[in-house]
């Protein structure tokens, strides 16, 4: 299985995924400081900051785009519950 | 509570402003969460300009007759060109969706953040939304004569909240925030009964866990000049309406002088039905004291009540929790302390669960979700020992707590980790 390299930067982790795995699912085990409210894509909370990398993530689903446009979120962020991890190598930390 | 002597008519409370709310006298608890000894009130407000007439806030929605009758005792719907919400939860947006058809010509102004809450209010009725400005701090609406400034006051104690400033009068309509569930008919806080308790207590359930957003307002509010405090719960605040403003800065200020303020501080809370989980808490303690820059306070919650532990949560950085397994699950008095946080502020702190156990252990990875689902970070795997620790196992426990403190100290070296090895 193809596989990406997403690093935490705000506690200094890199890990090994699986390519499809959404932030949510690794972040929370690693102990990142990125935290979810929802949990489904609509309450902004798990605002992050693609500190490189960005196209190694699947493009924001309509909802996504809405909600970051909505939030008034800067380019370079994505949901960490929507963000799913394609490949390559991905560095990361809470907005 | 004095209702009578209330007529159906607005309220003056400076020429040209008026109270139009609604009171509710017979609420006895609030959002679930609040209990309300004499009821509430739903405080909107009308400000008359030369060039027009703006409505700030309406009220629940089934009090909108009321509303709207005191509305039409000092404004026609035609003369409306302004609605401003400071919050949209339902007991100041009730009679919202009715306002907007009663008065077409009115442009609302929200925070950017209500955009989104104005959509989803107005989505059973059908209705397109109305023509709305996002606004923030500084922001201004000219009524002729007279200017809203607003004020971007964000959760206080939702996202969207904001204040409005009446620049000439020095009126701030404050939504929640200097509110309290208090009914008085007498209205305004030099007339009305004894509020103060009402005052304080909706601070500590409602605005508590947003301390440091409610530093950020007041830090905008403390340079206005204030003639009147217009919330949109309970009494009006014309007389003296600093003191309240500084009464905000002290709720949300810590209690007493924080020694340990130049250190992080790791609270660790345990209970133990055979001293095998505070023997670990105690290893825990000792591991995490030893990495300089870590102040350790060690709690058992058996001698201990809620509130109190509350109090010494919301000022710590990391929390442990230790709890033996009991018939499958973490014990009671670990779930009331978990379950009673909603009032302060856990978002961001670290977390950490360990504990004894005999047959199957859940209580350790019941913590952690529930940790997690308090958005605290849990970035140390919790540690469960089966009945009686050893020095081995005791020294896990130790190492547990150096890796906490390292975490809270920022001295973790850079790891590369497979998810295969995450738990």
């Amino acid at each position: 299985m193809p596989k990406a390299k997403v690093t935490f930067e705000d506690i200094g982790v890199t890990v090994t995924v699986p390519a499809g795995t959404r932030l949510i699912e690794v972040s929370e085990k690693v102990g990142a400081s990125i935290t979810y409210g929802c949990r489904e894509g609509e309450c902004c909370t798990c605002l992050t900051k693609i500190i490189s990398g960005g196209e190694n993530l699947a493009s924001p689903s309509v909802l996504e785009d809405q909600v970051l446009k909505d939030n008034m979120a800067p380019r370079g962020h994505r949901l960490a519950c929507q963000a799913q991890i394609l490949g390559g190598e991905i560095v990361v930390k809470p907005a | 509570m004095p209702v009578a002597g209330l007529t159906d008519g607005a309220v003056e409370i400076a020429p040209g402003v008026h109270w139009v709310g609604a009171l509710d006298p017979h609420l006895r608890s609030f959002d679930i969460i609040l209990k309300t000894a004499n009821g509430t009130s739903y405080n909107s407000y009308v400000v008359r300009g030369e060039n027009g007439v703006a409505v700030i806030d309406t009220v629940k929605e089934n009090f909108a007759d009321t509303f709207f009758a005191r509305l039409e005792s000092v404004a026609r719907y035609d003369e409306i060109t302004t609605i401003v919400l400071n919050h949209l939860e339902p007991d100041h947006s009730g009679a919202l969706p009715e306002l907007l058809k009663r008065a077409p010509r009115a442009k609302v102004y929200l925070s950017s953040r209500a955009q989104m809450m104005l959509k989803a209010l107005l989505k059973p009725s059908g209705e397109k939304p109305p023509e709305y400005i996002p606004v923030t701090t500084d922001d201004e609406v000219d009524l002729g004569g007279r200017t809203l400034r607003f004020l971007h006051t964000p959760y206080l104690h939702w996202p969207d909240t904001q204040c409005t400033y009446l620049v000439e009068d020095g009126i701030l309509f404050s939504g929640d925030i200097f509110g309290c569930h208090f009914c008085d008919a007498r209205l305004f806080n030099d007339t009305v009964g004894d509020f103060r308790f009402s005052f304080e207590y909706y601070y500590a359930h409602i605005m508590r866990p947003f301390r440091e957003h409610v530093l950020d307002a007041v830090a905008l509010i403390e340079p206005l000049e204030l003639s009147t405090i217009a919330p949109a719960h309970g009494p009006i605040l014309r007389h003296q309406p600093r003191d309240y403003v500084h009464r905000y800065r002290e709720l949300a200020t810590p209690r007493l002088f924080n020694e340990a303020r130049s250190e992080k501080t790791l609270v660790v809370f345990y209970i133990s039905a055979y001293g095998n989980t505070r023997r670990m808490a105690e290893a825990l303690a000792a591991g995490a004291e030893s990495i300089g820059g870590v102040r350790v306070s060690l709690y058992d919650l058996e001698g201990g009540e809620s509130g109190i532990f509350t109090d010494l949560i919301e000022e710590a950085d990391a929390l442990a929790f230790g709890s033996p397994t009991i018939n499958g699950d973490a014990v009671k008095p670990v779930w009331d302390v978990l379950s009673s946080l909603t009032t302060v502020n856990v978002k961001g702190k670290l977390g950490a669960a360990f504990g004894s156990y005999g047959w199957s252990g859940e209580a350790v990875r019941l913590i952690e979700d529930r940790l997690r689902g308090l958005k605290l970070r849990v970035p140390v795997e919790g540690l469960r020992i089966k009945l009686v620790p050893d020095s081995d196992e005791l020294a896990a426990c130790c190492q547990l707590g150096e890796q906490l403190a390292r975490h809270l100290t920022g001295r973790v070296e850079h790891r590369d980790i497979d998810m295969a090895e995450l738990a």
